[in-house]
């Protein structure tokens, strides 16, 4: 047996995951991907001198997770999995950068984060090499890490040959904070304070991904009702950055109403959040074993009532966006990826979706209420500005009717929270959630004392980011804001 | 054309016409009230709180620490610790942001921002802000762009978020300081010219939050230059952030 097979949030010994030779588990991947499947995580864990290399392939359509491991040698290197399967280039290039161990023969070895615990302290920031171009009409732009906006920090460098950018290259860790490493020292204090903050406009998506995660591990299965409410919260998350950012949109193409109405429909959104769990972000709702805040009648009837007017200001507001000629031809043919390009990349969420990647944990892993209620996949083809605003639009409709179904149906067991167990010795889990970014995956692995020695967490953002530089290929620099607002990638994520 | 219209009109008017007097509804977290005469000193919601924000002997919250997760308020068997929904918590002093029992809301609003006649006169008509993200988690980061939306429209009192830190009176942080982003925040800072203030935005500028201790931070800048506002909160309210500059600007 080359795997073991497993299911998103169902826990597995280490004992039972098969070892073989890097060489081998290369092969391995190089082969089943080529059968479909797909990497969710590939991370190192030291194991004496040497490491341990964990892979996790998904098979989407039977919604299975495969998981298997390497043992490094003393070589120190092996050959790059990324020439035979692309999705791989990041996760190398994060391996490459977290373990000092080289996989020979990858393209791109840049560093994906400058982490503090990284392997080689000689590459630095400031020291890397960017690509340049040469030529009679060739300039380069350079901007941040402070950007003009209220936004996380980044580097961009843009190559252009007159207006048109022919490559875009993106420099990020300005926001490492070293979650990863916290994560494993602090998890029984502030394991869930931490996973809210991974990236602060994600919290109940991480928030859930880290609480199934522990409840896996400790054999814990929350109540329906807990569950749902955390479902509930976050397709208001999904909702309420989708409206922001559809208003953002509008703002780049100088569409001031849209952005006016967008923006307070998103206001609306949060502070219903807040009704019932004293945060606009949704913080302090999801805890260990279940949620901290019950809906009473009042909220079921006051999250109806707003999320009436929220739907019906919507659609209002977007067919008449999406209508509009000077609106379209802002959004139709700019920044587009491709749907091969976009599978090669390994794009997800609502980003890869808009180029016809039909992905989606919810339906093809699901977790927690969403076993008993999977989400109708939707995809497009465009893969343009125009496909990833107006999946955001569905979305925004598909989340609300969600809610409404659960609102009607919400399950009255208890408790709110539920007790945890010891967490088991020696074991790893995979959790997944389809945050509105897109796939969220958290890994944990347990050592000798049922203590977590190991934290890997993959935010959506780590595969988009190279979609968003990809999509600037051949479009005009001013194209940028309305590229960037499409994707709306998170620095904190991909910096963890 | 029509659709427009309609869309206005369904709309109306937006804007918070008073955000001075503006409440945010429970069970929102803001100034805690603290009850030291029925701790009954079990220390519960010290070993809850997950960034060390409460000292026993008095019971006190640190504002500068706290995430307001209230976890400290639901663990406490003898209701010693609870949230009011009272927002204007922003301070110019950070040891002001510690809170026992001796404080509530009014009395705590009156002390909290110290006046000063040089900021008022060079800042209360106009006040433009370089806003450095220094590893903020992009939740304080959206409450801040909330601030110019039509709903809290800080504009409206002069008071905005410049592009260029060459055009600001000052620079608001967010985020516990990373050591990669150390360098570029003291270059903002430098680029800032003179008269000019620092404030700090959300636990995490304050103390670090929930990061505080790690080893990817570097918070020296801090000790370099001098503090003129800290506002709490994680992440920050709207509300917190426009009263409390609004004060700050002697308003
Ligand atoms: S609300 Fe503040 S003081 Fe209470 S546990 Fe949370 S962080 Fe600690
Ligand atoms: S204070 Fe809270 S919301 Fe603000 S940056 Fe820190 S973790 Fe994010």
């Amino acid at each position: 047996m080359k795997w073991i097979y497993t299911k998103n949030n169902r826990p597995v010994r280490l004992a039972d995951i098969p070892e073989m030779t890097m060489d081998e588990l290369r092969a391995q991947i190089v082969g089943r991907c080529r059968e479909g499947r797909r990497v969710v995580a590939f991370f190192g864990m030291p194991n004496g001198r040497t490491e341990t290399v964990y892979a996790v392939l998904a098979d989407d359509e039977a919604n299975r997770l495969y998981i298997s491991s390497g043992a490094m040698g003393r070589e120190r290197r092996y050959q790059a999995i990324t020439p035979e399967a692309p999705r791989f280039h990041i996760f190398e290039r994060e391996f490459y950068e977290d373990t000092g161990i080289t996989p020979e023969g990858h393209p791109w070895l840049k560093g994906v984060r400058y982490g503090h615990d990284r392997a080689d302290h000689e590459k630095t920031m400031e020291s890397y090499p960017f690509f340049t171009m040469k030529g009679e009409e060739v300039h380069e732009v350079a901007v941040g890490p402070v950007h003009a906006g209220v936004i996380e920090p980044g580097h961009f460098r843009f190559m252009c040959q007159g207006e048109d950018v022919h490559h875009l290259e993106i420099q990020l860790g300005y926001q490492h904070r070293g979650v990863e490493r916290l994560m494993v020292e602090r998890y029984d204090r502030s394991g869930i304070h931490l996973a809210e903050s991974i990236a602060g406009d994600t919290v109940i998506g991480h928030a859930t991904a880290y609480a199934d995660a522990i409840e896996a591990l400790s054999n814990v299965e929350i109540s329906r009702r807990a569950q749902a409410i955390r479902a509930i919260a976050l397709e208001m998350e999904r909702a309420a950055i989708h409206i922001g950012d559809l208003g953002a949109i509008a703002n780049d193409v100088a569409y001031l109403l849209g952005n006016a109405v967008f923006g307070v429909t998103r206001t609306l959104v949060i502070n219903t959040l807040l009704s019932l769990t004293g945060s606009r972000f949704g913080r302090g709702l999801v805890r260990e074993g279940g949620v901290a805040f019950d809906f009473k009648p009042d909220h079921v009837r006051e999250f109806k009532e707003k999320l009436t007017k929220v739907s019906r200001d919507v659609e209002l507001m977007g067919e008449a966006m999406f209508e509009m000629a000077s609106v379209l031809s802002r959004l139709d043919h700019t920044g587009t990826v491709d749907f091969e390009a976009a599978t090669k990349m390994g794009l997800v969420g609502p980003a890869g979706r808009a180029s016809g990647v039909s992905l989606d944990v919810r339906a093809d892993h699901p977790f927690g209420i969403y076993r008993f209620y999977p989400v109708h996949k939707r995809t497009m083809l465009s893969g343009d500005v125009f496909a990833r605003s107006y999946m955001r639009y569905i979305e925004i409709k598909q989340s609300i009717e969600f809610i409404f179904e659960q609102l009607d149906g919400l399950p009255d067991d208890k408790p709110l929270i539920s007790p945890l167990h010891k967490l088991p010795s020696d074991s790893l889990v995979v959790s997944m959630t389809e945050g509105w970014r897109g796939e969220i995956v958290h890994c944990a692995v347990t050592g000798k004392k049922g203590k977590i020695v190991r934290y890997k967490i993959k935010d959506p953002s780590l595969q988009n980011w190279y979609g968003l530089a990809y999509a600037l290929r051949g479009n005009g620099i001013s194209d940028f804001p309305l590229c960037n607002k499409s994707f709306n990638l998170s620095y904190c994520g991909n910096d963890l | 054309m029509i659709n427009t219209l309609k869309i206005r009109k369904n709309q109306g008017e937006q804007a918070i016409p008073d955000v001075t007097r503006a409440e945010i509804r429970p069970p929102f977290r803001g100034l805690p009230a603290v009850d030291g005469s029925k701790c009954g000193r079990c220390d519960a919601c010290r070993e809850v709180c997950p960034v060390g924000a409460i000292s026993a002997r008095p019971l006190a919250i640190d504002l500068g620490k706290c995430v307001f997760c209230g976890d400290c308020a639901r663990e406490c068997p003898e209701k010693s610790i609870t949230f009011s929904t009272f927002h204007k918590i922003a301070s110019t002093s950070r040891d002001y942001l510690v809170v026992d029992g001796a404080k509530n809301a009014e009395e705590y609003l009156s002390g909290a921002i110290e006046a000063r006649q040089e900021i008022k006169r060079l800042f209360g008509a106009s006040f433009k802000l370089r806003q450095v993200s220094a590893a903020g988690c992009n939740g304080c980061e959206w409450e801040l762009n909330a601030c110019g939306n039509p709903n809290f429209d800080m504009g409206r009192f002069g008071i905005e978020f410049v592009a260029s830190p060459r055009h600001a009176d000052g620079i608001l942080i967010t985020g516990p300081i990373s050591e990669n982003m150390a360098p570029a925040l003291e270059d903002a800072y430098m680029c800032t010219p003179d008269p000019k203030v620092v404030i700090l935005a959300g636990s995490c500028a304050i103390s670090g939050g929930v990061f505080q201790g790690s080893a990817a931070l570097n918070r020296e800048f801090l000790d370099k230059h001098h503090i003129d506002l800290y506002i709490p909160g994680c992440p920050v309210h709207p509300l917190t952030v426009v009263n409390g500059l609004l004060k700050f600007m002697g308003r």
